[in-house]
């Protein structure tokens, strides 16, 4: 059961690995590559903690093989903010108060960022659609469609300028 | 939570794929989306010592019309199925359907194919391919064969597919004009599996039911298609007496598992309900 070389781009830098074959992306992400803010939560696909944006679709993580994203391009929530200005999402979840605890956080912005390119001008019952598979014990999801929807407007504005 | 080790294997073709079952046997399993057999592997409930991955085979992906037949790719992804347009336009209950399987990010992953393939009662595909008329292309050493949806599932997680057999392409009549079709699938929350789930695929003539197939999720050990039900619909309309008739032959033959999303009486008479829903449902689009 040798391990397998694989190259991948993360946040847009190329890294290459010897990976077995049973990582996990999640833990390829947080152990090889020291990224450690895509979090683990249910590790059965359904709390959407671990999502990132693999090749434009929004995956969740936990539920992928590291050895099955060989060249492919990744993005985690490191890579979402440009030489420390916030990502139009990262300030409406800042500005709309759009968590308590953080933990889904990660998950919620990454999801955020994809479903907003899929869906540039949602209605609140499409942010919650789109955002279902992402769990929130805390705010009970009024912040967090309030923050989509601040991102989807920042979004809209810098797109028509 | 990570599996045990296992051999990894990435075919690019299906016959390559199904050399390399034809080789470990037992020893392997396929992976598709890999949303039920990564959390298996997971939980030791799956140790496969051989994982095939299908993923990069390009052949298996895709929607396509073939004269009257839609022809779908094993491994295209549920999200892809609700953004084709050849399904919105020729069977569109299986471009809706979908909005009700699990969530966006796994619908990112998870395809059509595994779905059917894995045999759990619990997953939607079976049902919608019994109303749909679909028929399985399965591929193996001695080349491939067709067997109908009806024919396919044999009990929980057992199905018609031989080890060493790959599920290649599901195809379905388009549906005709004037067709009306529902899925209702009562769930707890976004993501869940169903409660009880009914498909139906309805036909009219006039004021009366021509045409009707009616098929029933997680409410036995594999998805059932409700035949009597159907027979006792045909040639009449939805009167409230044929209606709950069918309703009562519908919940005779259901056999759920209790579990916590209820007892096997309230999930029996859920299944009534979303019968009455879908016949409804159906009949309002019928053309």
């Amino acid at each position: 059961m040798a391990k397998k070389l694989i190259s991948v781009q993360v946040n847009g830098r190329r890294h290459e690995a010897a990976v077995e074959a049973r990582t996990l992306l999640v833990h390829f992400l947080r152990e090889e590559l020291q990224l450690t803010g895509t979090h683990i939560g249910c590790e059965t696909s359904h709390c959407g903690a671990c999502t990132v944006d693999l090749d434009g679709r929004s995956v969740k993580s936990c539920t992928h093989l590291a050895v099955q994203c060989d060249g492919s391009e990744i993005l985690t929530v490191e890579g979402l903010a440009v030489k420390g200005a916030l990502h139009a999402v990262q300030e409406g979840f800042y500005q709309e108060h759009g968590l308590q605890c953080g933990f889904c956080t990660p998950g919620m912005l990454m999801r955020a960022y994809r479903f907003l390119q899929e869906n540039p001008d949602p209605s609140d019952e499409e942010v919650r659609m789109g955002m279902s598979g992402n769990l929130c014990r805390c705010t009970g999801y009024q912040n967090i469609v309030k923050a989509v929807q601040h991102a989807a407007r920042k979004m809209r504005e810098t797109a028509t300028v | 939570m990570i599996p045990a080790r296992f051999d990894y294997h990435q075919p690019r073709s299906v016959g390559e794929a199904v050399a390399l079952l034809q080789r470990y046997g037992t020893e392997a399993k396929v992976l598709a989306g890999g949303h039920s057999l990564l959390p298996m592997m997971k939980l030791r409930f799956a140790q496969p010592q051989h994982l095939v991955d299908i993923n990069r085979i390009d052949a298996l992906r895709g929607i396509r019309l073939e004269a009257d037949t839609v022809v779908i790719g094993a491994m295209t992804v549920e999200n892809d199925l609700i953004d084709s347009a050849v399904l919105q336009r020729e069977v569109p209950l299986l471009a809706e359907a979908p909005k009700l399987i699990a969530d966006p990010q796994v619908r990112n992953r998870g395809t059509i194919g595994g779905d059917l393939a894995h045999g759990d009662p619990g997953n939607d595909h079976p049902a919608l391919a019994l109303v749909c008329d679909a028929h399985f292309v399965l591929e193996g050493p001695a080349g491939r064969r067709s067997v109908a949806a009806g024919e396919f599932f044999l009990g929980i997680l057992t199905t018609q597919l031989a080890e060493d057999e790959i599920l290649v392409e599901i195809r379905i009549p388009r549906f005709a004009p004037g067709t009306g079709w529902a899925y209702e699938k009562l769930k707890r929350k976004t993501g869940d599996w169903a409660t009880a789930g009914c498909a139906v695929v309805m036909r009219r003539e006039g004021n009366r039911i021509g045409h009707l197939r009616i098929g029933l999720t997680n409410l036995a050990p594999v998805a059932l298609r409700a035949e009597k039900a159907e027979t006792l619909l045909l040639g009449g309309d939805l009167g409230s007496a044929r209606l709950e008739s069918a309703v009562e032959a519908v919940m005779a033959v259901c056999d759920p598992a209790e579990d916590l999303r209820g007892d096997a009486e309230y999930k029996t008479a859920m299944a009534g309900e979303m019968l009455r829903r879908a016949l409804h449902h159906a009949w309002a689009r019928c053309a």
